[in-house]
């Protein structure tokens, strides 16, 4: 499968083959924005996973793709619209976690938005006739063809998003973890998880520009997911979340180079095995424990 | 309107998938299970673009593949309930093989099929067939004969769970059924309003039912109206203005419901407290809302 690839093709010299990526500036650009990505992605998806908002997640990124297509339409930069609509919907998200009445209800109102989003998309999709052959590209991505103005962009929101997490990231993980006690001890929980979906909404805006609207979602949830089982350690877990996320997106980037096959593909398969064995290794690792706890009986 | 027999087709199956989503849906909700149905209309992606890659009928692998991923959910999340990561974790991985599989159709096939993949994302409800409306039409009364029949234990069984388990309901047999179910109607809507857009059928007129009435058998027939009604009115509007797709407009109308509920139902004195609470300082803070 690998043999049948473009160019030289892979070979078993290594070095050559790292030599053959970076020879063409498409591909140091899509390297260079899929490692921001899989940083800002590995970062926030961090507390995504330990705020256990996956759902929002999931709605946010998907409202890229009605911000990108909006966009289009109106004959207005791509940018506008995701952001536009990333930040739109981090408030209406935000509105519908402080109306909380029950797990279901919330549901249900996030679902329905994540809905409409979709709908709105494809309407504005099929009102801009001839984009039909964009729109795989929108919604799965395409690291390929990125400007290095794109980069640029990138950098900026990275660095933003990075230094929001940084200031409010201890008094987040504490209102994330135990939120009646952050609040009687003074950490303003609303602000904060209002602040956090919006900061969600910037990365996600920008992920979704190089990964399609819905792939995102693999960079955020995977390599997190796989950190939160590895380690409750806060620092330790959001720097195995970014470690995986940018191995897994290189290697990815690498693969599709030199086959057939698209990106997306390589990198949430790659994402979900890491996955599978570091729950493999938590199984094995417990084992030992368990039995020792049943031995003494519970603590 | 009537005239035209795609859109006679068009009418009969909608209304019955309307129907089966606006029954499945409520229940979904009550059981703070959306993100599940999230899960499956991605597989029903991946599943619809699996078969046609390898050469099987693409409805037997939707349907397979819908039932399956709502067995395999209902598997994982019974020993902790509230694993979303898992279950986003899974449905992005699927979501990659369906983009997979989307590439290998797509340059395997002529250019003619190049739009399979929008029409599985997106539903083709003009292009039903009059055995794709009797076969719609059948499944639908059988997954809403069925949940109706087990409606009041699983009722109880998502109400309490715990108290259910100990007078015998079996629980988590229940739970496993009802996921399968939702399988199959996910199948279904995925045919009507395509992979992506189901979820909305699923949610939001459940959720407007939900805020609606607390009794179960009213809110299970308002949620069958609402979901029958946006897919009526959504088709007709899509068939005055031939430039709306369909799929768009039936969603946007159960959800403009749904947010008209809302508007309703809302207290807006809460509603500013809540504005006035976000800046305040955390000791103004104080949660009444449950």
């Amino acid at each position: 499968m690998l043999e049948a690839s473009v160019f030289q093709g892979l070979s078993w010299n290594v070095l050559s083959d790292v030599q053959q990526l970076f020879s063409f500036p498409f591909m140091v650009n899509a390297l260079e924005a899929g490692t921001i990505v899989a940083v800002m992605a590995g970062v926030t998806g961090w507390f995504m996973v330990l705020r256990r908002q996956t759902f929002a997640g999931h709605t946010l990124s998907v409202i890229a793709f009605p911000g990108a297509a909006a966009a289009t339409y109106a004959g207005l930069p791509v940018a506008f619209g995701y952001f536009g609509f990333c930040g739109f919907g981090a408030l209406a998200l935000a509105g519908i976690a402080g109306t909380r009445r029950s797990l279901g209800a919330e549901s249900a109102a996030i679902g329905s938005l994540q809905a409409l989003a979709l709908a709105l998309g494809f309407l504005f999709v099929s009102l801009y006739h001839g984009i039909l052959n964009g729109l795989d590209s929108l919604l799965f991505g395409t690291f390929l063809g990125i400007t290095t103005d794109q980069v640029t962009v990138l950098l900026a929101a990275a660095a933003v998003t990075l230094v929001l997490v940084g200031i409010a990231g201890r008094p987040l993980f504490f209102a994330s973890v135990d939120e009646d006690v952050a609040r009687a001890g003074g950490v303003p929980v609303r602000l904060l998880g209002f602040g956090f979906l919006l900061v969600l909404g910037l990365s996600v805006a920008e992920t979704s520009q190089i990964t399609g609207a819905l792939l995102v979602f693999s960079l955020l949830v995977t390599p997190a997911a796989t950190a939160h089982q590895i380690t409750a350690q806060p620092g330790l877990g959001i720097a195995l979340s970014v470690a995986i996320a940018l191995a897994v997106t290189w290697l990815g980037l690498a693969l599709a180079y030199f086959s057939i096959y698209p990106v997306g593909f390589y990198v949430t398969s790659l994402a979900f095995g890491v996955y599978v064995l570091a729950r493999l290794w938590r199984v094995l690792a417990e084992r030992p424990r368990t039995s020792a706890r049943l031995a003494t009986g519970p603590a | 309107m009537f005239a035209h027999e795609f859109m006679r087709n068009a009418l009969i199956a909608g209304t019955f998938v309307g129907l089966a989503c606006g029954v499945v849906g409520y229940f979904v909700v009550l059981r703070a299970q959306v993100f599940a149905g999230d899960a499956l209309s991605h597989v029903a992606f991946t599943g619809a673009l699996a078969a046609a890659v390898l050469g099987y009928n693409v409805l037997a692998g939707l349907f397979v593949a819908t039932i399956l991923g709502g067995v395999v959910m209902g598997l994982l999340g019974d020993r902790a309930r509230a694993d979303d990561a898992t279950i986003g974790t899974l449905f992005a991985w699927t979501l990659g093989l369906g983009v997979l599989f989307l590439s290998i159709f797509t340059t395997q096939s002529s250019a003619g099929n190049g739009t399979a993949g929008v029409r599985v994302l997106f539903g083709s409800i003009f292009g039903l067939s009059g055995t794709d409306v009797r076969r719609s039409v059948l499944l639908a009364l059988f997954a809403v004969v069925v949940l109706l029949a087990i409606a009041r234990p699983l009722l109880y069984a998502t109400l309490d769970a715990a108290v259910a388990a100990a007078q015998g309901v079996p629980v988590r047999a229940l739970g496993l059924a009802f996921l399968a179910l939702l399988g199959l109607v996910a199948a279904q809507a995925t045919q009507a309003v395509g992979a992506l857009l189901l979820l909305g059928l699923l949610a939001a007129p459940a959720g407007a039912a939900h805020r609606l009435s607390t009794h179960p058998y009213r809110g299970l027939a308002l949620s069958a109206a609402f979901s029958t009604g946006s897919v009526w009115l959504g088709l007709t509007l899509s068939y005055v203005f031939p430039s709306l797709p369909p799929s768009s407009m039936v969603i946007a109308l159960a959800v403009g419901v749904y947010v008209a509920t809302l508007a309703v139902t809302a207290d807006p004195r809460a509603a500013w407290q809540r504005l006035a609470n976000l800046g305040a300082a955390p000791e103004g803070a104080h949660e009444h809302s449950h």
